[in-house]
């Protein structure tokens, strides 16, 4: 007779676009099923948006989510101008895409850095935050705001990037790839990272098909969909970049992904910056005084994938609804086929390599199954089952050697 | 000296609770452990059980769900303990204290010691507003 231990991890995540509480069933340390409640982090949102003039409401949806705060104006932003029917300026186009390529660095970094505390290479995790400083800080330079830019405005941007400001940009993204450089050896190289994510956590091209998952989830299994080149927008067909795909599907493959579009993002950035140093400077936004009544939808790549926002104007200064689907939505669901059958500690890293931001450390209760009264374990020893394995992993790595 | 200067004038552990945010001054706290800003230089370490803090860090707006959750955690601290709630929407709601969800402000649910503004504060306004309050006790 098998009795399954139930392993309630949330609901509080700090770092996660929803609080979750997530359910683990296991059967000795074998994951058997998994079960979600979401809820904790609704605010309302969509229906905010509607009390809301136009200009104030990406200010609301920059605060959907912290980590991809320029995603979600980006994707609203493209959902006005269509009904607008207005082509932004190729300044504002390029400026556009600097914000959410920078943002996507800063994004992967945090992941990356995240992925290596669950699985015990804390170095990783400072080194990772160490080097995403830099990024906030030309952040705070652009912007004015480390994260929340409020760059974005229907049909244009708010600030400009001046020239005087671009060397330093440009001299930030030749160090950050050389950190890349260091960060991609420390993953690449270590034994012990290969044999904690090889194999782990496999999405197959079917689940991600069957699961609508979006993102570098998707590209990670050899799914090559990305909407910045799928449904072009800002300057992004006007670049030269490619889309970044892995086969394998596991967790290795979605770090390896990670990594090698943080090259592309600074490429993208540099390219932007050659163009934007031959514009002259202003013209940055185009006078919109009125949004007439229609329907709009609007796209755009999220650090974690597609950020889609669907407005319907009824012609006042708020939008008549709303709707709006973030990534991690559909990303969730396939926690169904990645961790069903994998161990307790490899399910924590297979959680964490689905949604970028991933974080238990202080979040889970300790509780007790209901039906078995069987003892469940809390956060820090969750955490501490996944670093005693790597531990055990690297002694044994050294014995070969 | 009293009881409570004597409490908080070593090493501070915190207890960091995500209300419904949306994250940003989740990471600005936890970047402040990183190297840059390196907290833990202090004797700051964030704890994973609120039996073991002294601080008790409440960020984002409060939904109804967050609400008996955050009174339990103010219940089970062990006392006296420093409430510093982080961010316009645990001072105030922010944004999105109009929410048809919003059960807040942090302050109307539980005492509050201390309010760092900001949308996200940045990592040294949030350990400005630490040691202001610890130096006060």
């Amino acid at each position: 007779m098998s009795r399954k231990t139930l392993i309630p991890i949330g609901p509080y995540h700090p770092l996660q676009e929803e609080p979750e509480l997530f359910k683990l069933y296991c059967d000795g340390e074998i994951v058997r099923d998994i079960k979600w409640e979401t809820g904790y982090n609704h605010r309302g949102i969509e229906k905010l948006s509607e009390s809301k003039s136009y200009d104030q409401v990406f200010f609301l949806v920059e605060r959907i989510c912290g980590i991809c705060s320029t995603s979600h104006p980006f994707a609203f932003a493209n959902a006005v101008e269509e009904i607008v029917g207005v082509e932004i300026t190729d300044r504002t186009r390029y400026i556009r895409s600097v914000i959410g390529e920078l943002e996507r660095i800063h994004s992967h970094l945090l992941w990356l850095g995240l992925a290596g505390h669950f699985l015990g290479y804390n170095t990783l995790f400072m080194w990772a935050w160490k080097y995403r400083e830099p990024i906030l800080d030309l952040f705070e330079m652009i912007t004015g705001n480390r994260n929340s830019y409020a760059m974005f405005k229907v049909g244009g941007v708010r600030r400009d990037i001046e020239k005087s400001k671009i060397p330093s940009i440009r001299r930030e993204m030749g160090i950050i790839r050389k950190k890349l450089d260091l960060l991609t050896g420390a993953v690449m190289d270590d034994p012990v990272i290969h044999a904690r994510t090889k194999g782990v956590g496999i999405l197959t091209r079917q689940d991600i098909i069957d699961y609508a998952a979006v993102g570098p989830t998707a590209r990670a299994s050899g799914v090559d969909i990305d909407v910045r080149r799928d449904d072009p927008y800002a300057a992004y067909p006007l670049v030269n970049w490619k889309v970044i795909t892995a086969e394998a599907g596991d967790v290795f493959a979605k770090i390896e992904v990670r990594l090698l579009e943080m090259y592309e993002s600074a490429s993208i950035i540099e390219q932007c910056l050659d163009a934007l140093e031959k514009l002259e400077e202003g013209n940055i936004a185009l006078k919109i005084n009125e949004i007439p009544a229609g329907i709009g939808t609007g796209r755009a790549e999220a650090p974690r994938g597609e950020v889609f926002h669907f407005v319907v104007s009824d012609g006042s200064n708020s939008p008549a609804r709303h709707k709006i689907r973030a990534p991690s939505y559909v990303n969730i669901a396939t926690f169904k086929k990645s961790c069903i059958g994998q161990t307790i500690a490899d399910a924590t890293i297979s959680l964490a390599a689905v949604d970028p931001c991933y974080c238990c450390t202080e979040r889970m209760a300790a509780a007790y199954d209901s039906s078995s009264g069987e003892k469940i374990l809390n956060a820090n020893e969750l955490i501490e089952i996944s670093m005693k394995r790597t531990k055990e992993l690297r002694k044994s790595e050294a014995g070969h050697e | 000296m009293g009881f409570k200067d004597h409490c908080f004038r070593k090493s501070l552990w915190v207890f960091h609770f995500g209300g419904a945010s949306c994250n940003n001054c989740d990471i600005e706290i936890l970047d402040c452990l990183t190297p840059r800003h390196d907290l833990e230089r202090f004797g700051i370490l964030l704890v994973g059980s609120i039996r073991h803090a002294d601080v008790l860090l409440v960020n984002g707006s409060i939904n109804r769900r967050d609400r008996d959750r955050l009174l339990e955690l103010y219940r089970q601290a062990p006392k006296p303990i420093l409430v510093v709630a982080i961010g316009a929407c645990g001072c105030t709601g922010g944004i999105f204290a109009e929410g048809n969800t919003f059960a807040g402000p942090v302050d109307k649910i539980i005492p509050v010691d201390a309010y760092i503004p900001g949308c996200p504060p940045k990592p040294e306004a949030i350990i400005s507003g630490i040691v202001k309050l610890a130096g006060k006790k």
